[in-house]
């Protein structure tokens, strides 16, 4: 598991671990039942306080992502992974339903847009 | 989350010191540090809380027990460090300990030999013999084993090399790691704390000026580095301390988004404990 922790970044600690933590999550790099480290394990090596370890999971709990159990532990849940999933194509259906309106007050034909994509997906990997 | 100490109230005073209305509380399994320059009343408080400075005025409660009715048996889940470490210079170790532990009813032998090998003690040497982090480490044994589910001491990092100061740390994360404890320390060598601390008290002039989670107050605030024609009035007021020289200012804001809006070309850092703690006692505590 690897999360990185911006010194000079904007954004408040607990948000860059939940986000990143999410992602470990939503690309699968971690799957249903994984433990999750104890939050002072968790804060001692991030060198960050047990408090906001602790916030992140409470957050994460909320949102589905993780359950904990008294005495256990915390773990992966990813019953609702494919819910979260969902809503993930839903962003990208979005902003796919942009990209149609733009090519067709453009004029670009759906073979041309399909063409582009597929080049612009190709490049970035 | 419950609290292991609750202080509300206290009121000390000395012929040219005082401690005013000092409250706050202490959450279980956080590390807490407890911050001020010299003579802002860190002992004062430290030695008023465990009973060994009389009291004006004001509650202390340990784990939910009000300290005055229950010292005994409260005192035996505290282990504390205290700045002089209050020993016999003529006695050993061994000596000191047969002293201190029979004051305990939950004392640990075998916890004691454990952390006298691992700090390599011999039990016959004398306590005036002992180098500074030596007794530092001898106190807190002491301190360590009694299973003691809270630790408070009073600048235990005073006067240790960064080495000592590193592996003390260590020895706090590992006594976390054991679950359900909690501890309460002073410095005022903050740099201790960006690494360790959950919590942060900053006391001044015998007041409280805030108790906050510590990765909160590093989010609030900002170190920011900008040219001196910035500076007006009005800007001047969204800092808590500014310093200028002929190449510009270094201030601390906790208003980040009012400075952005009023100012050009700036730098903007994360402050440290150590920024944020003269910002506020420079400042005057706005």
């Amino acid at each position: 598991m690897k999360i990185l922790i911006s010194n000079i970044s904007n954004i408040p600690l607990y948000q860059q671990i939940k986000d990143q933590l999410k992602d470990i999550i939503l690309k699968g790099e971690m799957s249903d039942g994984d433990p999750l480290p104890s939050i002072r394990n968790f804060a001692t090596d991030l060198k960050v306080s047990v408090l906001t370890i602790r916030r992140v999971y409470n957050e994460l709990e909320q949102e589905g992502f993780i359950t904990s159990q008294v005495g256990i532990g915390t773990f992966i849940s990813a019953g609702n992974l494919e819910l979260l999933r969902d809503s993930k194509r839903r962003i990208v259906e979005q902003k796919m339903q942009d990209l149609i309106v733009a090519a067709k007050t453009l004029k670009i034909s759906k073979e041309e847009l399909n063409e582009m994509m597929n080049i612009l997906y190709e490049e970035d990997e | 989350m419950s609290n292991v100490l609750e202080v509300s109230g206290l009121n000390k005073s000395y012929e040219r010191f005082s401690l005013s209305d000092v409250s706050f509380s202490l959450q279980e399994e956080c590390i807490t540090g407890f911050i001020g320059i010299n003579g802002s009343g860190k002992t004062t408080t430290i030695r008023s809380i465990l009973g060994l400075a009389m009291k004006n005025a004001g509650t202390v409660k340990f784990f939910g027990k009000d300290m005055d009715k229950h010292a005994y048996e409260l005192k035996n889940r505290i282990g504390f460090v205290l700045d002089d470490g209050g020993f016999y210079d003529e006695l050993t170790m061994k000596e000191m300990k047969s002293i201190i532990a029979p004051a305990y009813s939950s004392w640990n032998e075998r916890d004691y030999k454990t952390y006298m090998e691992r700090f390599t003690l011999s039990p016959r040497q004398k306590i005036s013999t002992l180098s500074k982090g030596m007794r530092m480490k001898f106190a807190l044994t002491l301190a360590l084993s009694h299973e003691a589910d809270l630790l408070i001491m009073d600048e235990p990092t005073s006067g240790l090399d960064p080495l000592m100061r590193s592996e003390f740390m260590n020895i706090l994360t590992d006594y976390m790691k054991q679950g359900g404890k909690s501890v309460f320390f002073s410095t005022h060598i903050t740099s201790d704390l960006d690494k360790i601390a959950d919590m942060i008290i900053l006391i001044n002039n015998g007041k409280i000026l805030f108790n906050e989670e510590k990765d909160t107050l590093i989010d609030t605030h900002r170190l920011v580095k900008g040219d001196n024609n910035n500076l007006n009035a009005q800007t001047r007021k969204l800092f808590l301390n500014i310093q200028e020289t002929g190449f510009g200012f270094t201030g601390i804001t906790n208003k980040l988004s009012e400075v952005q809006k009023n100012m050009k070309d700036i730098l903007v850092e994360r402050p440290t404990i150590e920024d944020i703690m003269l910002g506020y006692i420079e400042g005057g505590g706005k």
